[in-house]
């Protein structure tokens, strides 16, 4: 039996980047807060100081900061012919824990979506007819604008000091910048970072081939930075340990960096570590949230009382608390009917390997996401008249470091062991380079997340089964831009090259991504979304998951912590100004 | 809630206080009160009469001394287990001759030895302000001490060695600013407790005020004048900006200073702190120290130092030293680095430490522990580099006082 | 008597420490609310422990003397510097299995284990510790049968990259392991091994990190990322420090 807690005005269930983003708005707002966390608390000096975050081994290799599966872990299937089957260990991608949740391995790559994806299918029904799209996927307009939501980019962006260089200042072209990027109230809060050798090559056969390539944006300061919340973060100092890793000298934007310090000085906010939420409770209505039940460490059960829930966990395990707490009717694969768990997606990568000739390009000197990029080939940037797909990504010289426990690249052929591999390993690290495309992915009627029949987790709870595998539209497309990236890594004369567009099936044992979407996807019609255009649940008015990339309805060219970000402070000035004022469904 | 006696005075304080009534019964005004209670800001009173989590002002905190625990006593209102049945002729006996009710002597753990320099008025606003508090019952054994230093007695030795009673007399060759600020140093907010030096048995070094002295594993720096080891190359706004935010260009305070500026200083109106700077910028004391020589770069200690601060420090602290403002404290140029005792530069390599956070600046960075990387003698050459490097000049630092630090930090963190 | 003083005095590192945070009292386990303040506590951070040599913590001796012999082919050593065995490659598994690593530590381990598409990811139940025990069990059995009763060390060169390359293939068949998950196992904690920081017993002296050039822990490049074509001046650094770190008497 749950030992029930005073009251709260906002529980929160999660404390990484749309948790404390919230948790500061609400709190600031003058509500009760409290925040309910799974994993421990988390902090620079404690959990990742620069005298052992460049530990390949602990936080690469052993995942240090990310869930155990033990915890909570899906199963998998690559479509509803197979049974499903536990993710064991975590491979694929790689769902965070703790406090700072994602927020904290992440490499900072900060993109806005296109306006365009903003209203997808309508959009391209425009440009290439009602007949072009397949009949099974699932695509639709988000209920948000790109001019609506570009104030709230803009905040985020503030708020990480992220740094780069505009290509569009309120629809003036500007050089150096991404001339396909939605229009910007104002430039980068920080100048872009330096390059290495392998970006400055890459640029200038991507200018040689007619491409226009510019920095990609990036929350690793290029220069020392104080965010609007008084926060102050260092320069980052390309150490090469961004990706799996925290940031050991404050030059990573991350929750611990430019919100928790300053969340933690409101008295009327504390957070609840260690703690894992079990369900939204709801009334006998069925219509209103009482708050949740957790259970902490000891197994103990506690129920917390509160007039808001905000759902801020991760995106996939924000689908299953909707699914376990039953808000929303679960989505069938088979007949399509229900919203909870449809349409998700993830992102279509691939790669172009070279080996350079007589190059030292000291690959280990990076960050999580300086490099040059180009965005030629994203969402709907270029004609798509004739190719067989839609959609896009943008691709280029975006290497995260060259930690030498996973990054030794070799000449094709070479054995994988013994004294040719040794030789070969030697002579190639220092000339090695790899470019990528980050490519959308689209929704599709069978891609989707349901409860499990056989699984369980640790409490006796159904695990989420995830039905996922790439179609023809994304291999086409993957294709497609890969062979554009090869000709501009053919352009920089490189000794060997070797071009990998994403095959199928998609592989939950080889990393990709951790860009994981949809489920309870936002959207203007509650026949075809879980949440309404601010983040509202359309059942339970009380129930908000505030910008999760849970709530995308299908997955863009881009790195979702942009718009993630961005959709969180415009559902918090939604709660602020219009829910608090007249609790109840907001459209 | 617990019924409480209410004084008829604290009643009157709250009614007055609400109503906004600028002149109430028995000296309780408004503008007392207030200034009351700016004088326990300027005095950090709460810092050790609140327990962590008790009730403000309601006693209850230990603090630890070699000889045991001595508990700051409960100082609201309340009639049987607080200051509810002082006279204001205790009050005034109690702050500033350290005797409480009945001549039973306190313990110099209270300060008045700073506190004897306040004025009648001073003291009794904060009496005023007191009384204003609701009264909490909640009985403190302050002395916890075994035998035989729990004989108060024998405080009246230490008192006739160590305390000279007496106000603040003003130079009237200064300005107003200037004497308040010297009066809030020597006084209220006694920056000597900590800062200045101590004789054996305890007591001020009279000749050496504010030249730096020791506090259970910290060393309280030199807030002199002087250029080298003091605050000499701190402008008046630097000083300001440290004191109420918490940190300025140069460094951020940590450990005990911390605390200090959370509850005091920061929280001072700006008039006040600018006082304090005047005084401490212009007081007269710590003339120039020899200039220390540098130790070549060629040292051994210096060249092992040399690498593991290239290796260890150099990704926030730069290879320049210069830090980064609020953020990484400065090493090149620093007082601190140089100071004559590395005490605080011992223990912030092997335990790491949090800044203080300011709502001005709220971001608290922390020094990650170097303990379980570094050797006392790696330390001790780390830290004779930092002090022997970018025109930095001190003594080296031997691996034995990294050693005695380790160990006392290991029994009592 | 009259040193009954306080110039050591620590009030204020006593609240400093205690007020930094506060665990409610209402709540047991390990779960921590936080108010306040961001927490900080001496202590609490969770270093890396320094790998030292001495007996063998998980394998057995033959067990040992069969991985020795089999990390020395994988990365075999030659003029460019040590191979597997000399940079301390199978200490460093032994000491992994014997961890939490080798006891699946973290993983979802419950049942049903049923066999899936290669897409699923690894399903079977086995621990690493126990797939060690049996894959080298049966490797060391296929050995004494295929060689009249050798061991894999004392197999020339020549035969024991035969012996793995055959396990890597699928070409020898061990008795119930599979030998060519069995021997992706062995391969990756070996280069693993050599390429971890030497905290975990192997890459000794930074042999990985030498023979690419990979500068290790170092943690600014700020002077050099824009030093286009030029190589990194500076010795590679472990966790646990460098040579030049020690103070030359």
């Amino acid at each position: 039996m749950a030992r029930k807690l005073p009251r709260k005005d906002v529980v929160i269930v999660g404390l990484g980047w749309t948790g404390s983003i919230l948790a500061y708005e609400l709190a600031k707002a003058g509500l009760d807060v409290v925040a309910i966390e799974r994993g421990p608390w988390r902090d620079t000096a404690t959990d990742f100081p620069p005298a052992y975050a460049q530990d390949e081994l602990r936080y690469a290799i052993r995942l240090d900061l990310f869930l155990r599966p033990e915890q909570e872990t899906l199963t998998f299937r690559n479509n509803a012919s197979q049974s499903a089957l536990p993710i064991r260990s975590f491979a694929g991608f790689l769902p965070g824990n703790g406090v700072g949740g994602a927020g904290v391995h992440w490499n900072g790559q900060t993109w806005r979506f296109l306006p365009t994806d903003f209203r997808l299918r309508s959009h391209l029904e425009e440009r290439y007819g009602k007949n072009a799209l397949p009949g099974d996927m699932t695509i639709q307009d988000w209920p948000v604008s790109y001019d609506e939501l570009e104030p709230y980019y803009d905040r985020f962006e503030k708020l990480c000091g992220t740094s780069g260089k505009a290509g569009n200042l309120k629809g003036t072209v500007q050089p150096g910048g991404n001339p396909f990027e939605g229009w910007r109230s104002s430039d980068y809060p920080n100048p872009p970072l330096k390059q290495g050798l392998g970006a400055a090559l890459f640029a200038e056969a991507a200018h040689k081939t007619g491409h226009t390539p510019f920095p990609q944006p990036a929350s690793n300061m290029s220069e020392a930075y104080v965010n609007p919340l008084g926060l102050k973060l260092g320069q980052c100092t390309y150490c090469g340990f961004c990706e799996r890793f925290g940031c050991g000298n404050y030059a990573k934007s991350s929750p611990q960096t430019c919100v928790l310090p300053a969340l933690l000085r409101f008295p009327n906010f504390s957070a609840q570590t260690e703690s894992e939420v079990t369900k939204i409770n709801l009334d006998s209505t069925g219509k209103r949230a009482t708050g949740v039940t957790y259970v902490d460490t000891s197994g103990e059960e506690w129920e917390q009382p509160a007039d808001i829930v905000l759902v801020c966990a991760f995106s996939l395990f924000n689908v299953r608390l909707m699914l376990l707490s039953g808000i929303g009717q679960p989505y069938d694969g088979a007949t399509g009917q229900g919203v909870v768990g449809r349409n998700y997606a993830y992102q279509t990568t691939s790669g172009v390997s070279l080996i350079l000739k007589d190059k030292i390009l000291n690959p280990f000197i990076a960050t999580g996401a300086h490099g040059m990029m180009i965005d030629d080939y994203n969402g709907d940037n270029f004609d798509h008249s004739g190719l067989g797909f839609v959609g896009g990504g943008y691709m280029g010289a975006g290497q995260t470091g060259a930690r030498p426990i996973q990054t030794r690249p070799v000449p094709a052929g070479t054995p994988k062991w013994g004294a040719q591999w040794k030789k070969a390993t030697a002579e190639t690290y220092q000339r090695a380079f790899s470019l990528s495309t980050h490519g959308s992915s689209y929704s599709y009627k069978d891609c989707y997340l349901d409860l499990d029949p056989t699984y369980k987790d640790r409490l006796g709870r159904p695990l989420m089964r995830m039905t996922f595998d790439f179609h023809d539209n994304e291999l086409k497309m993957s294709a497609y831009l890969t062979a554009r990236l090869a000709e501009i890594g053919r352009a920089m004369d490189p000794a060997e090259m070797t071009a990998s567009p994403r095959k199928g099936p998609y592989n939950v044992n080889i990393y990709q991504t951790t860009h994981n979407t949809g489920g309870t996807v936002m959207g203007a019609d509650p026949a075809n979304s879980v949440v309404n255009r601010y983040c509202q649940s359309w059942d339970v008015h009380n129930v908000f998951v505030p910008g999760g990339a849970s709530v995308f309805p299908q997955n863009h060219g881009y790195n979702p912590t942009d718009t993630v970000g961005a959709l969180a402070y415009w559902t918090a000035d939604a709660i602020k100004d219009r829910y608090l004022k007249n609790p109840g469904p907001l459209v | 809630m617990k019924p409480v006696m209410r004084s008829a005075l604290a009643i009157a304080a709250v009614l007055a206080a609400v109503s906004g009534d600028a002149v109430a019964q028995d000296g309780q005004s408004f503008d007392r009160i207030e200034r009351g209670r700016t004088l326990a800001v300027l005095g950090d009173c709460g810092a050790c009469h609140t327990a962590p989590g008790g009730k403000p002002f309601a006693g209850g905190l230990a603090l630890e001394t070699p000889f045991g625990k001595i508990v700051a006593p409960n100082i609201t209102p309340d009639r049987q287990t607080g200051i509810g049945n002082f006279t204001n002729a205790e009050f005034l006996s109690a702050l500033r001759e350290g005797r409480s009710r009945g001549g039973k002597l306190l313990y110099p753990a209270m300060p008045y030895p700073a506190y004897t320099k306040m004025s009648d008025d001073d003291v009794l606003a904060i009496r005023a302000y007191l009384a204003t508090l609701t009264p909490v019952s909640n009985a403190v054994v302050s002395n916890q001490l075994p035998f035989p230093f729990n004989i108060r007695m024998a405080m009246l030795g230490w008192n006739w060695l160590n305390f000279t009673p007496g106000r603040y007399q003003p130079n009237s060759q200064k300005s107003a600013e200037w004497n308040r600020g010297a009066y809030i140093v020597q006084g209220p907010a006694h920056c000597g407790t900590c800062h200045t030096p101590k004789t054996v048995l305890g007591g001020d070094k009279a000749e050496t005020p504010l030249a730096g002295g020791m506090l259970q594993g910290w060393y309280a720096p030199n807030i002199t004048n002087d250029s080298r080891t003091g605050i000499g190359t701190w402008s008046k706004d630097e000083v300001v900006q440290y004191l109420k935010t918490g940190t300025n260009s140069w460094t951020l305070a940590s450990g005990p200073m911390a605390d200090a500026i959370s509850h005091s200083t920061s929280q001072m109106v700006d008039a006040d702190i600018a006082a304090i700077a005047t005084y401490l910028k212009d007081s007269g004391l710590g003339g120039a120290t020899a200039a220390a020589v540098a130790i070549a770069a060629s040292d051994n200690a210096m060249r092992a130092g040399a690498a593991i601060f290239k290796d260890s420090c150099a990704a926030c602290h730069k290879d320049s030293g210069l830090g980064e403002a609020h953020l990484f404290p400065r090493l090149a140029g620093s007082a601190l680095v140089q100071a004559d005792d590395p005490t605080t530069l011992a223990r912030v390599v092997l335990h790491g430490t949090r800044a203080v956070a300011t709502s001005a600046m709220p971001t608290a960075p922390a020094m990650p522990a170097f303990d379980w990387r570094l050797s006392d003698a790696q330390i001790a050459a780390v830290l004779t580099f930092v002090r022997n490097s970018w025109g930095n000049a001190a003594a080296p630092v031997a691996a034995g006082a990294v050693t005695k630090q380790r160990q006392s930090l290991a029994a009592a963190p | 008597m009259a040193n009954i003083v306080v110039r050591s005095l620590s009030r204020r590192s006593f609240l400093a420490s205690t007020a930094a945070l506060i665990v409610a009292g209402s709540t047991p386990g390990f779960a921590r609310t936080i108010v306040g303040r961001m927490p900080w506590e001496p202590g609490s951070a969770t270093p890396p422990v320094q790998v030292r040599p001495g007996p063998w913590m998980f394998f057995t001796a033959d067990e040992a003397a069969l991985v020795e012999a089999a990390v020395d082919r994988l990365i075999p050593p030659d003029d460019r510097g040590p191979g597997g065995k000399d940079a301390g490659c199978a200490v460093y598994i032994d000491r992994q299995l014997a961890g939490p690593y080798g006891g699946a530590a973290g993983l979802y381990m419950r049942p049903p284990f049923m066999p899936g598409a290669a897409t699923q990811g690894y399903q079977l139940p086995g621990s690493p510790a126990a797939r060690y025990r049996a894959g080298l069990l049966a490797l060391a059995d296929h050995v004494r049968t295929a060689f009249a009763g050798k061991t894999f060390r004392e197999l020339a060169p020549a035969d024991q990259d035969k012996v793995l390359g055959g396990l890597e293939t699928g070409a020898i068949v061990l008795k119930d392991v599979n030998g060519a998950e069995f021997f992706a196992l062995l391969l990756q904690n070996t280069q693993e091994g050599f390429f971890a920081d030497p905290v975990y017993g192997g890459n000794r002296d930074m042999a990985g990190w030498k023979l690419v050039g990979f500068p290790g822990s170092r943690y600014d490049y700020r002077d050099w990322v824009d030093q286009h074509d030029k190589a990194y001046p500076l010795p590679p650094v472990s966790i646990m420090g460098r040579s030049d770190w020690t103070v030359r008497e």
